[in-house]
């Protein structure tokens, strides 16, 4: 039997009537002048900076207020599978690999982006975002400048698509509101403020979320040492930073499972729950994929202590080495390089359209691992399933961006206990017999195995 | 792929016996998961549809793009080996009970010590002129599904025939593809004998935001062919007619049991069984759609025609099959449904009319899709059954009521804890209460 969707029947019958085509018009428009800054073409970046950002912006406001408003509210993913975009097709591949160049560049080339090195003032998409970072930093813009405003553009804009999608969805509208401002805010804003105010200041990391492991260089002795120079900001930065991964998380995941990071404050969640949505589907559900994900993401976590141990060692020790090796270059450089750059960034984002948009969530991401290992053995989240109600439909297991095969566990009665779940609510969202709930409640029970369907009187009396 | 010839040389050598499961829906694959479960059997399940059981409730979702073929699969390929459950892609053509032997559509043949009818339905069909027009089809199986993306290939209209819950998807696929659907009901309201005047409406009015086309209380009555042996229109019952180049017939479906005729099993509409799932013929049995019990047992229909019976009777036979015999006794009703956007759960018994001892509260809320009805007896004042829609219910808590035979107060006051939304859904108890409360008073409750 071919695994080719069955359609032949045209199903993209839907026509863009002029809206849509003003809308798209825009966006294009604000992505030449990227292409064009780009391609080193000069632009005056006062006026066409914000012209490129709100024209991307505003296009696509209208374009989903189009395409979602004039339908009534409820599950919108008829045709994800036709879609060249959403099912590995021409325009997924095309993205894939432009995203993946991007990321190839922000780490290793910025010099193509345009940064100016060694005094020489950038030129092309970097200098396009300078008035943007002299604005917040009284500094030209580095390669991270545009990386992150582009990031918030992406997850505020798409984010807002995402909300009018799922309208009929009180849970995903809270839960994206939540995303959308947290980056803005605590990733982007306010960091961009205080490295403005504290410019005199060496540099930490001012995004007060992004936390240990994930921010795998917070231990490093020249991070460690710029937060103890940086003020009473740099000392709240550093104790808040070890008790927000020592103390806070567990408790919070505790009560409410690591959805609360995951999929409502982080980063890397929120670009998968938003710019990421059209490709949840593409996921792997196989038992072999979980296979490989639980050697992965264990493997990174335990990359990341030993090197931190390492490096806590030398910054206590004043030391440079251990066991006679350079901590430098054989720890820190290769996770970096590796899982820093490599695995977060350009499989992470890079391969979206390819492997779906949780890749580095789910395969890498040593928070993730570390959260859900509290998710799994401690916590009180769960996903209840509906006593008999499924149908083996699959709506859940195709929507879940971990790889999560939900209706193994819905068709069988049992609650899905599962590390890896980042309690996006889709699942529940999509199924068509309301047999899923994210909650959390008693431990007890919170495993639940029914063999015997609930309805079912027959076999009960006898097993 | 399994052959024949390995099945039979593997199965005759072993000291166990040979269960052959016809049919690879939901009903024959969950028997034989649990027969695997408790057993050394030796397990062949035999299906001419597809190779690997998929859900039959997900065509529509193919169909609209939501998902796959092969994402409808509910266990990976690797299962079926690694559970030695043999699958054979084969049609049974004839059964031969005195020998115990079946007989292939290619001529091969395969011995069984056990057998379970497990064939499932099969499209209803009248006898209307043109009703085999090409362009006129129902959705049943895989192949009906391949063939409406044949027949439905360009075409701009659309016509629906029976207002069932297959019929509402066909509508819905249709919908997604933008092919505009007329959608005839014989009934005078949308599955009147099932859902009470109120909910039928809402849903009525639900399908008509779709702009489907609804032509209540409107039958086919014939099909019109173009020259070239393709549907072009139809006429209904009222004498219209309406330009199509596609017909879906969706008027119920019935036992899918034709291969069984000179087998001596005992068949009425469906295959007869007592609540063993036994047939008249020694170590013959049937299970799910095609199977029909000789008498109803705790007060079911005799045919039950839903997925979750299918999975109920495969558990139940699987245990008798494994050594301990065990009768079918299934516990309160329960079922569900979408209808477009509005999801409908329903357990135990709402009926559709109420007489001396029956009521039943409803309560809609004023502008969006929602409502809830809870049927009870006027003299107990205990529940029998309750029908949501737009309210997720949680099936366990509900059950739990009508087995404690709970009184209709003591469900609306403790209804918070059946409820099933999602977090931060908004909630309607309080409002469902008060209007409970003031009927109550004014003693306007019934119906
Ligand atoms: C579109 C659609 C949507 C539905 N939605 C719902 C729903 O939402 N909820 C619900 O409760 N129910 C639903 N149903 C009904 C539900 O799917 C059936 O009740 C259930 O699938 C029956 O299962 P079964 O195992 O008895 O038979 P089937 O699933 O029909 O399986 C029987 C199998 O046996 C094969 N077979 C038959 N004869 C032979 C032969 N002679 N040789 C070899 N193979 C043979 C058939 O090809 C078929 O593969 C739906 C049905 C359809 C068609
Ligand atoms: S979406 Fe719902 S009905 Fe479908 S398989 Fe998942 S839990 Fe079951
Ligand atoms: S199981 Fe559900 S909530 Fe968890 S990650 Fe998958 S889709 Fe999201």
């Amino acid at each position: 039997m071919k695994n080719e969707s069955l359609s032949i029947s045209n199903p993209d019958k839907n026509k863009i009537d002029f809206i849509e085509k003003v809308a798209i018009g825009l966006i294009t428009v604000g992505l030449l002048i990227l292409a064009l800054s780009f391609l080193n073409i000069k632009l005056n970046a006062v006026i066409f900076l914000p012209l490129s950002l709100s024209s991307i912006l505003l296009g696509t406001i209208v374009y989903s207020r189009r395409i979602y408003l004039k339908k009534l509210p409820g599950i919108k993913n008829d045709a994800v599978w036709f879609r060249s975009l959403s099912s590995r097709g021409l325009i997924a591949w095309s993205i894939g690999i432009t995203l993946t160049g991007f990321y190839v560049l922000i780490y290793w080339f910025p010099r193509i982006l345009g940064l100016g090195v060694n005094g020489n003032s950038n030129t092309g998409l970097a200098a396009l975002f300078d008035p943007l970072s002299y604005f917040f930093e009284g500094k030209p813009a580095s390669q991270w400048f545009v990386y992150g405003t582009l990031y918030t553009l992406c997850i505020t804009s798409l984010g807002y698509k995402f909300i009018l999608k799922y309208r009929h969805n009180r849970y995903q509208i809270i839960r994206t509101i939540v995303v959308m401002l947290s980056q803005l805010f605590f990733a982007y804003l306010i960091p961009e403020i205080l490295e403005g105010l504290n410019s005199d200041k060496a540099y930490f990391a001012k995004d007060i979320k992004n936390m240990w492991p994930l921010n795998y260089y917070f231990f490093d002795s020249w991070h460690i040492d710029n937060m103890r120079n940086g003020g009473t900001m740099g000392m709240i930065y550093l104790v808040w930073g070890i008790a927000l991964f020592l103390i806070v998380t567990p408790i919070v995941t505790y009560f409410v499972g690591k959805r609360w990071y995951c999929s409502w404050v982080c980063g890397c969640g929120g670009l998968a729950e938003t710019a990421g949505d059209s490709f949840r589907q593409l996921s792997s559900k196989k038992v072999s994929a979980w296979k490989f994900e639980r050697y992965m993401i264990h493997g990174v976590l335990l990359f990341a202590v030993l090197m931190t141990s390492a490096v806590l060692y030398n910054y206590f020790t004043n030391t440079t080495t251990i066991f006679g090796l350079d901590t430098y270059t054989w720890i820190r450089q290769p996770y970096g390089f590796l899982i820093g750059a490599a695995f977060s960034g350009v499989i992470g984002v890079g391969f979206y359209p390819m492997l779906g948009s949780r890749v580095w969530c789910r395969f890498g991401c040593p928070l993730a691992a570390y959260m859900g290992i509290f998710q799994r053995f401690k916590s009180r989240f769960r996903i209840t399933t509906n006593g008999g109600q499924c149908i083996s439909c699959g709506n859940c297991s195709n929507s879940c961006e971990m790889g999560i095969d939900v209706r193994a566990y819905a068709q069988k009665g049992e609650n899905i206990v599962r590390a890896s779940c980042v309690g996006c609510g889709i699942c529940s969202a999509v199924c068509p017999r309301g047999v899923l709930k994210l909650e959390n409640g008693d431990e007890k029970n919170r495993i639940n195995s029914n063999p015997i369907s609930i309805g079912n009187n027959s076999a009960k009396l006898n097993m | 792929m399994t052959t024949i010839n390995r099945l039979l040389r593997e199965c005759k050598s072993s000291a166990s016996k040979h269960v052959v499961i016809i049919g690879n829906g939901i009903s024959g694959i969950t028997c034989a998961r649990n027969v695997r479960k408790n057993s050394t059997a030796c397990i062949t399940v035999i299906s001419s549809e597809t190779d690997h059981h998929f859900s039959r409730t997900a065509l529509m979702y193919i169909y609209i793009g939501h998902m796959r073929f092969q994402d409808t699969k509910p266990y990976e390929d690797s299962f079926w080996v690694k559970n030695k459950i043999d699958i054979l892609n084969r049609f049974v053509s004839k059964v031969n009970t005195d020998e115990k032997m079946l007989t292939f559509s290619n001529g091969e043949s395969l011995t069984y010590d056990v057998l379970v009818i497990a064939t499932g339905s099969k499209s209803n069909k009248f006898g209307w002129p043109g009703q085999d027009l090409h362009g006129v089809q129902g959705l049943y199986s895989y192949q009906d599904l391949q063939l409406m993306e044949q027949n439905t290939k360009d075409v701009n209209h659309a016509v629906v025939v029976g207002g069932g819950l297959i019929g509402v998807e066909m509508a819905e696929m249709l919908k997604s593809r933008n092919i505009g659907v007329s959608f005839l009901v014989r009934e005078q309201h949308f599955w009147d004998a099932v859902l009470p005047m109120e909910e039928a409406v809402l849903i009525e009015r639900h399908i008509l935001e779709h702009n489907i086309n609804l032509r209540l209380g409107t039958e086919l009555k014939e099909i019109i062919s173009d020259e070239r042996g393709k549907v072009k229109s139809i006429i209904t019952s009222k004498g219209e007619s309406i330009k199509c180049e596609f017909v879906g017939l969706t008027v119920g479906v019935s036992p899918n049991i034709l291969f069984l005729k000179d087998s001596g099993i005992n068949t009425d509409r469906g295959v007869v069984v007592n609540e063993f799932f036994e047939t008249n013929i020694e170590d013959v049995f049937a299970i799910g759609d095609c199977a029909q019990f000789e008498k109803s047992i705790n007060g079911r229909r005799q045919l039950e025609q839903v997925w979750y019976t299918g999975k109920m009777h495969g558990e139940t036979l699987a245990h008798s099959i494994s050594g301990v015999k065990t009768a079918y006794n299934p516990g309160h009703w329960f079922n569900s449904a979408k209808f477009f956007d509005i999801e409908y759960q329903t357990y135990g018994n709402v009926p559709t009319n109420y007489s001396e001892q029956l009521a039943s509260f409803y309560w809609e809320h004023p502008t969006k899709k929602i409502c809830l009805r809870i049927a009870y007896n006027k003299q107990t004042n205990i529940l029998i059954g309750v029908n949501a829609f737009g309210i997720r219910l949680r099936h366990q808590i509900i059950d739990k009521w009508l087995s404690e035979e709970r009184t209709i107060d003591y469900v609306i006051e403790n209804l918070a804890g059946a409820n099933f939304d999602p977090e931060f859904f908004i909630k309607y108890e309080n409002d469902i209460a008060d209007s409970y409360k003031f009927r109550k008073q004014k003693s306007i409750l019934s119906n």
